[in-house]
């Protein structure tokens, strides 16, 4: 009768906190709706990975030898031996995202580009509290806003908190409505807040938006030839959209293949949130640095707009900067909701739309650049 | 001043500087655009 309570007696204290933060993360998931997709799949994977002698991780069997459990396998594979899984998410991203009102209005690429302060700025922080530099790099990547980067980078770069990194990345995903507003009001003034800026829509030619995804991959390839795999993947996926005659292809990408592999990367994520790796002071600083890291790239790219405007006759509304991040869309929401408070009839989200979507494509060169220049400075 | 840290000073600086050149690269192309495919092209 001892099987029956071999389980029981071998669960930890720290296996018990992990219960807990998995059965948070699915209530987040269900009851907040913040990013379900993702938290609910990682929560309950959270738990499956904690059962003592889990089936879903490697183990041994007396008298079999080593048997392979679902959860770490796909982890090996799709992640650990490729990175496969957030690479190929990145095709259903790239099939998702309009470039319109960033090719419609070129200047908002700018904002992708500071907005990214933040991965830096949280590097040397990480740093200063004494994270080895592929740890601080790893974590400072939690700034991309743009989980499958993070994961990607944190992985490659071999950082041993992967699970706390794609946890706090997904969680500040999701708190953007709450972070950003904050962050913002912190570096704008109402009146700051209430500049108006005219849309005037142009018509981009189809020329336009089939070579804008070919010239990103090429100069995001030439400058950092690391991101190659990640821009190149995104803007692939772009391509298939805008190309017009891939209507099926596109389609799938959009929602069967991001579907299938947003489905399986949260569980998969989860065999990196084991108890011995994840209950541990690290983790909560881990939390703390993501945070740190969301709020300066919203500061970041406030900043960069108000210095935009010391130099531009049309001035921009600061707000539109903060969009610069990945997270999409609810980045240019905010924007669009704040402007509206300040000015209620202030419309900004195409503007804000277009800093959003420049965000994405910096993020994942900011995650080339990092692997690209931080193995270097391992050796 | 740690080795980790400079290290991370020298990131900080290469970094931002390489996206910004891939972005202002962009930049300049998405202006140039609109001047070499006119509407409807």
């Amino acid at each position: 009768m001892e099987f029956l309570l071999q389980g029981l007696s071998a669960t930890t204290w720290q296996q018990l906190v992990m219960y807990v933060i998995g059965s948070t993360l699915i209530y987040l998931a269900i009851s907040k709706k913040l990013e379900p997709a993702l938290l609910l799949p990682m929560g309950f994977g959270a738990i499956l990975v904690n059962i003592p002698f889990s089936g879903a991780l490697n183990g041994t069997m007396p008298g079999i030898g080593e048997v392979a459990g679902i959860l770490e396998w796909m982890f090996e594979v799709g992640i650990e031996a490729s990175e496969a899984m957030p690479l190929l998410l990145f095709i259903g991203i790239g099939a998702m995202i309009d470039f319109g009102p960033l090719l419609s209005n070129p200047k908002l690429v700018l904002f992708g580009a500071a907005a990214q302060f933040g991965i830096f700025a949280t590097i040397s922080i990480a740093a200063l509290m004494g994270f080895p530099l592929k740890d601080a790099a790893s974590i400072g990547i939690i700034g991309a806003a743009d989980g499958p980067t993070s994961i990607l980078v944190s992985q490659v770069l071999n950082s041993d908190y992967v699970g706390a990194i794609a946890v706090a990345a997904y969680s500040y995903m999701a708190l953007v409505p709450i972070i950003q507003p904050f962050a913002i009001r912190l570096v704008t003034t109402k009146k700051e807040r209430a500049i108006r800026m005219p849309y005037n829509p142009k018509n981009v030619s189809r020329m336009s938006r089939l070579l804008f995804p070919i010239v990103v991959t090429m100069f995001a390839g030439y400058v950092a030839p690391a991101s190659v795999s990640l821009v190149g993947l995104l803007m692939f996926g772009n391509l298939i959209r805008e190309s017009g005659v891939l209507g099926s292809l596109s389609e799938t990408a959009q929602n069967v293949l991001a579907n299938l592999i947003t489905l399986l990367l949260g569980i998969t994520i989860s065999v990196s949130m084991q108890a011995d790796k994840f209950v541990r002071y690290e983790t909560m600083l881990i939390m703390l640095l993501g945070l740190i890291a969301f709020v300066f790239d919203t500061i970041a790219g406030v900043l960069f707009a108000k210095l935009l405007n010391l130099f531009t006759k049309n001035k921009v509304n600061p707000m539109v900067g903060a969009a610069g991040i990945s997270a999409f869309p609810m980045s240019a929401r905010v924007v669009q909701r704040m402007g509206q408070a300040a000015d209620a009839q202030n419309h900004l989200l195409m503007h804000a739309v277009g800093a959003n979507v420049a965000g994405q494509i910096a993020s994942v060169i900011a995650g080339g650049v990092i692997l690209g220049l931080v193995p270097g400075m391992l050796v | 001043m740690n080795e980790v840290f400079r290290q991370s000073l020298t990131l900080m600086w290469q970094g931002m500087l390489a996206i910004f050149v891939v972005i202002l690269s962009i930049y300049l192309v998405l202006m140039l655009f609109p001047k070499i495919f006119k509407k409807g092209k």
